[in-house]
């Protein structure tokens, strides 16, 4: 694929996608999709189930391969760069179901993740992170002996391990209680105010509502509607199609 | 615990990721080092040779343990790495018998042999994402075609200078390694000392090795393919890396093995020979280089035990230990044994989300 000069400009755009398609079988689960991220946002993509979501993530880190389209991360076309080299350029995701190391220690599962993409420095992110999860009181216990809350946040703080420029967070809170769900909400938007650019899958609204500044909804793989958190809950169509009103 | 794994060499010697700390494990260590290294006062030459034969299948056991336990990935093929080392050594030391070095020489082009062979199909197997129970029987089958192709070479017309193949017969005369004034001949003491040496230094070699950050994303691939390339490895390209060490320590012990026995034949890589390191591993525990290393020497010794009274029936008893094991202490025997009167921890090997172990 080349890299056409046009789509080379950033204009503080750090994640672009252009005509992405990606389908399974006969269902198109990403359709046509163009998609910006502009550098340092904390967007939520939102959208009912089967609209793409989950793809498009899979798409951006690299365990699928798009049928067409490109994608574009620091003006760079990573469509058909191999997962570890996507991290290594400073995109990485959390999955959608806690994938942590369960046998190994916090302590073992930062080690691992921290070398792929490790300059030798202090990672202050991921200390800072570690410290206000309170990560830090709990790096000798065996991961999957976790409360099911701390094994999300460890898996965040794999991808910070990382030292990422941009996040993919797939439904960071799911199966959180409304306390871990706000302390969660007020680490990301933390996060993101240290410089992180987030993008964010989420089911719950309650949740969006409390981090998010700009909403994007897909629906049938291609983007339905953008706007602020306000446009997108007033916009009837949306209410219709994701909220199930009338 | 330091996050950016700037840990003292001490400290990763002793780690989690291996069977055997404290004071009291390196004190027996110190212990059975020094007993060993002393044995050749009062050992008789028999049982010197013996002891060294039974320490030479070390490397290719600990090998299977670093590729099996730790990385996911079972291999019946060992048997052929330590062969194709052995006949390429022999083709070579045969040759250059005359010549200074050249049973050096043979090693060298031994081991490279092994990683050769071991680099190019760990290349199409991992990189062409072959599924993981598919690898064990591709590797067996490489072992079974090599055995079966080297059984037909037997007439002069199959020889490599002077060196002849020597069909199901084997390869004859193979000179010892030799350096210097030092000759490495089976009985010699200087061979058993060479590999009492070589089976403690890649012993203390990978234990470094799994502690290492390197060792724990070995054992990540195992735990999590998909995470651990998400996280930012090559995961194929280390898959091969293990998968081509592994083929060295089997190549190192096919190599001492024509050393000590100037001999191999086409059965070094036949059924039996792909299966028994399966069974040290296995019955050791594939999750401790020290069960394994143990578990070799037992066997090795039972088997040689056993053969005296009767060939057949050894290996009809290896094959009902592996059985029981895996019946009854599915992660190996030295293994279970430490977790429960041992209190070791370490991971389990459970299977996990992505449905590899």
């Amino acid at each position: 694929m080349t890299n056409r000069p046009e789509l080379t400009r950033t204009d503080g755009v750090l994640l672009r996608t252009e005509n992405l398609v990606k389908a399974f079988g006969g269902v198109t689960a990403v359709d046509h999709l163009n998609f910006e991220l502009p550098a340092g946002e904390l967007r939520c993509l939102i959208g009912p189930n089967g609209a793409g979501k989950s793809t498009l993530f899979g798409l951006l880190s690299g365990l699928h391969r798009p049928d067409s389209g490109i994608i574009l991360f620091k003006g760079e076309d990573i469509t058909r760069l191999p997962p570890y080299q996507r991290v290594r350029r400073g995109l990485c995701q959390k999955f959608q179901t806690t994938r942590i190391y369960r046998d190994l220690t916090v302590a073992q599962n930062l080690l691992i993740a921290g070398g792929a993409r490790s300059r030798g420095e202090t990672n202050e992110r991921l200390e800072w992170a570690l410290s206000t999860l309170r990560l830090s009181e709990e790096l000798d216990l065996r991961a999957g002996r976790l409360p099911h809350s701390h094994q999300q946040w460890l898996e965040i703080c794999l991808t910070l391990a990382t030292e990422p420029d941009l996040v993919l967070l797939d439904e960071p809170t799911a199966g959180m209680t409304p306390d871990e769900t706000a302390v969660t909400a007020r680490f990301l938007i933390d996060l993101n105010e240290h410089g992180l650019t987030v993008l964010v899958v989420e089911h719950d609204m309650a949740f969006v509502r409390l981090i998010a500044h700009r909403v994007t909804v897909l629906h049938y793989g291609r983007i339905f509607s953008y706007g602020t958190l306000e446009e997108i809950e007033a916009n009837q169509e949306v209410r219709r199609i994701y909220l199930g009103e009338q | 615990m330091n996050l950016r794994g700037r840990r003292g060499l001490a400290h990763t010697l002793n780690g989690p990721q291996e069977l055997g700390h404290g004071p009291v494990f390196w004190v027996c260590f110190a212990a059975v080092t020094v007993a060993a290294l002393a044995y050749p006062a009062f050992g008789s030459v028999f049982a010197l040779s013996n002891l060294a034969n039974f320490c030479l299948y070390v490397p290719m056991g600990l090998g299977l343990a670093l590729l099996w336990g730790y990385n996911g990935v079972l291999s019946f093929g060992q048997s052929a790495f330590f062969a194709i080392a052995g006949y390429v050594y022999g083709v070579i030391a045969g040759n250059l018998i005359d010549v200074p070095g050249g049973s050096l020489l043979a090693v060298a082009g031994g081991l490279g042999a092994s990683v050769l062979v071991a680099a190019v199909f760990g290349y199409f197997v991992f990189y062409g994402q072959v599924s993981g129970w598919i690898i064990p029987l591709l590797l067996l089958v490489l072992s079974l075609i090599l055995e079966t192709f080297m059984g037909q070479t037997a007439g002069y017309q199959w020889r490599v200078g002077s060196v002849l193949f020597g069909g199901y017969n084997g390869m004859t005369g193979i000179p010892s390694l030799q350096i210097g004034e030092w000759d490495f001949g089976g009985a010699s003491t200087a061979f058993y000392y060479l590999v009492v040496v070589l089976t403690l230094l890649v012993y203390l070699g990978l234990r470094i090795l799994v502690n290492s950050r390197y060792g724990h994303v070995v054992t990540a691939i195992k735990d999590d393919v998909e995470r651990t390339r998400a996280l930012g490895y090559n995961v194929n390209f280390i898959q091969i890396q293990v998968f081509v060490l592994a083929a060295a320590l089997a190549g190192l012990s096919g190599v001492l093995y024509v050393s000590w026995g100037n001999y191999i034949n086409p059965a070094s890589m036949g059924l039996l020979s792909a299966t028994l390191p399966v069974i040290w591993t296995a019955v050791g525990g594939r999750r401790s280089l020290l069960a394994v290393l143990l578990a070799t020497l037992t066997l090795r010794w039972l088997a040689d035990t056993l053969a005296v009274r009767g060939g057949e029936y050894a290996f009809l008893i290896m094959g009902v230990l592996l059985l029981a094991t895996m019946l009854f202490f599915p992660e190996g025997i030295v293994v279970s044994l430490a977790r429960r009167y041992g209190g070791w921890k370490a991971p389990t090997g459970a299977m996990n989300r992505s449905g590899s172990r």
